[in-house]
């Protein structure tokens, strides 16, 4: 593909006649095929994913991901654990959205329960994840950038997640597996020191989301990102993918607008939508997808109610530590929660979808009664959508493919399990 | 016939009493309930077992049906399901036909959400695979061939997908235990028997 082919496809149209000239210029059988294989350890397939790729010049014809390398049995894991115990589990499984694995799960589970659960905890559960969202989507930008060559972006981003893992830190004591949610609520109340880092953070955010922008969105990255790894909407939706991936390619689902949970109907934000579904639009859809996480959070902080963070359901959450000295009761209730955990309705099943920053994050829980979960099953948005990336690659060059993997954001502790 | 328990809560030993006002802000989408008349009037031959559970509506279909029922769902008159969100297995030992294929659809018209489900008999561990109906299908049921043991019939590259390829057994049946390591690493042989008794 000459420079000026590349200048030249600044639309749609001719982005399209691109394509299909490069798959022209290679009619099989008229040069020798070379396998290679990328990864499982190369730096930029983030994490062990392996790539069979066929090629033919310089141009890939045929691509295949190989998974399995990082696969731990959590599903199983999870299943041989209380419900409770469980959580820890979910942080384990996308690392970039701790919160937001901890949230759907706890959902899915107060679903089968039929357990309400208190403002407070729900605008704070909000906070986190959205939070989260920007913490994983900095770790995105940071690490897409760094595999396109531009190292600055990567420190700048680095900076601004350390902010946020700070406020994981003082909210929950751990920085990364957070496992700060529990069914029926939350493990405890966020201390003053929160509110005040997040209010330092959304000072800042906006500003600095304008200059990660003005640093790398410039005529290198663009020429290097517009115009490659587009399919299709039918092909996008036949293949269910979803997050960023399917919004750059104008389908408006994101799953806090269509099916909201935790409060998300009581926002204002907007879902941006690409027009192209190139990797330069994913790129696009995802720094807005930040200024509209700050955006929420600014509206979470200002409406913050008072009130108890965990459910008032005793045979689900732990009651208060004070009660322990003055309650029987409540020592009973905090023993029996301890050592046998709570019985869901016997043979039911729920499937609790969320908006995880990869795309629509699911679980799927099966109880039989007791007071382990029976079949757990995450639905990872990186699992299904790296299943859309030989579709992306087939044809294109092999100086893309790292652009493209990167666009699509996998997690392979998701997409493994 | 099918040792299926599929009423109410379970026994009340340390049972959750159900908090009546969540659960009666649930509501099955009427979307979901029109599809199941449509599946109805579509395939009059046909018994569709259909479950309510919060907001959920599953619905069970024979084996050698599901090919139709599922391209009908997509492509039928106001029906649309267009997006296959998720596909997984069960397995339940005690029941007689011992498997579940569930598959969670979605529609990105109407927004709503159906599932559906089949019963695979460990005797004859196969199932015709949807991949010509939503392609996605394709990983999920290897991961399900993988997990579960189940075949599917007419898919176009069933292999293993997460475990090795020379991988025994199939580690997400309720049989198979957990709780000794069992890869190739053999400096743990020994405490790997000791586990096994």
């Amino acid at each position: 593909m000459s420079r000026n082919a590349m200048a030249a496809a600044s639309t749609l149209t001719d982005r399209v006649t691109l394509e299909r000239l490069v798959e022209g210029d290679h009619a099989p059988g008229d040069s020798e095929r070379m396998i290679i294989n990328m990864g499982p350890q190369h730096p930029s397939t983030h994490g062990v994913l392996r790539l069979v790729l066929e090629l033919d010049g310089e141009t890939v014809t045929k691509a295949e991901p190989v998974i399995g390398y990082l696969h731990t049995g959590m599903e199983k894991t999870m299943q041989s654990k209380t419900y409770q115990q469980a959580i820890v589990v979910t942080d384990r499984f996308d690392y970039t959205n701790v919160m937001g694995n901890n949230l759907v799960y706890c959902l899915a589970v107060e679903k089968l329960l039929g357990a309400e659960i208190p403002e407070r905890a729900q605008v704070l559960r909000v906070i986190v994840t959205e939070l989260g969202r920007l913490s994983a989507h900095l770790v995105w930008l940071g690490t897409h950038a760094l595999d396109l060559g531009a190292m600055t972006v990567y420190f700048y981003c680095f900076r601004e997640r350390e902010m946020i893992m700070d406020m994981f830190d003082i909210i929950c004591g751990a920085r990364l597996t957070a496992s700060y949610m529990r069914v029926g609520g939350l493990v405890s109340d966020a201390p003053p020191q929160f509110f005040t880092n997040l209010k330092d953070f959304l000072e800042i955010i906006d500003e600095r989301i304008n200059e990660y922008d003005y640093v790398f969105n410039n005529e290198i990255f663009r020429r290097r990102t517009q115009g490659i790894g587009m399919i299709s909407q039918e092909e996008l939706i036949d293949l269910a993918v979803s997050g960023p991936v399917l919004r750059a390619a104008g389908i408006n689902y994101d799953v806090r607008k269509a099916n909201p949970y935790s409060g998300y109907e009581n926002y204002e934000f907007d879902i941006p939508l690409g027009t192209n579904g190139d990797v330069y639009d994913r790129y696009l859809v995802r720094v807005e997808e930040m200024r509209q996480s700050a955006r929420i959070l600014r509206q979470a902080l200002k409406n913050l109610p008072d009130g108890p963070v965990r459910c008032a359901d005793r045979k689900i959450s732990l009651p208060p530590r004070v009660e322990l000295a003055n309650s029987m009761e409540a020592v009973i209730h905090h023993f029996k929660l301890i050592t046998e955990g709570f019985h869901p309705p016997k043979n039911q099943e729920v499937y609790v979808a969320c908006e995880s920053p990869k795309g629509e994050i699911g679980f799927y829980v099966a109880s039989d009664g007791g007071n382990t979960p029976y079949r757990c099953h995450l639905r990872g948005p990186s699992f299904v959508n790296l299943q859309s990336l030989p579709k992306m690659l087939e044809g294109r060059m092999l100086a893309d493919v790292v652009a493209i993997i990167g666009s699509i954001d996998i997690v392979l502790g998701e997409v493994d399990r | 016939m099918i040792s299926d328990q599929i009423t109410g809560p379970g026994p009340t030993m340390g049972t959750v009493p159900v908090n009546s006002s969540a659960a009666g802000t649930y509501e099955i989408p009427a979307q979901a309930e029109a599809a199941l008349e449509k599946l109805t009037a579509q395939f009059p031959e046909i018994f569709f077992e259909a479950r309510r559970f919060r907001d959920e509506l599953t619905v069970y279909v024979a084996r050698e049906n599901i090919v139709a029922v599922a391209q009908f769902l997509r492509d039928g008159e106001g029906l649309h399901y267009n997006y296959l969100a998720d596909l997984t297995g069960n397995d339940w030992p005690d029941r007689d036909p011992r498997f579940e294929v569930i598959y969670q659809l979605y529609s990105l018209d109407h927004h709503t959400r159906l599932r559906l489900k089949v019963r695979i008999p460990e005797n004859d561990c196969t199932c015709p695979s949807v991949t010509g109906v939503w392609g996605t299908a394709n990983w999920h049921e290897r991961e399900v061939f993988d997990m579960f043991g189940i075949t599917f019939s007419g898919h176009p590259d069933l292999r293993r997908i997460l475990m090795p390829v020379e991988w025994q057994g199939h580690p997400l049946r309720q049989d198979y235990a957990i709780g000794w390591e069992e890869p190739e690493f053999t400096v743990r042989k020994v405490h790997r028997d000791y586990a096994k008794g």
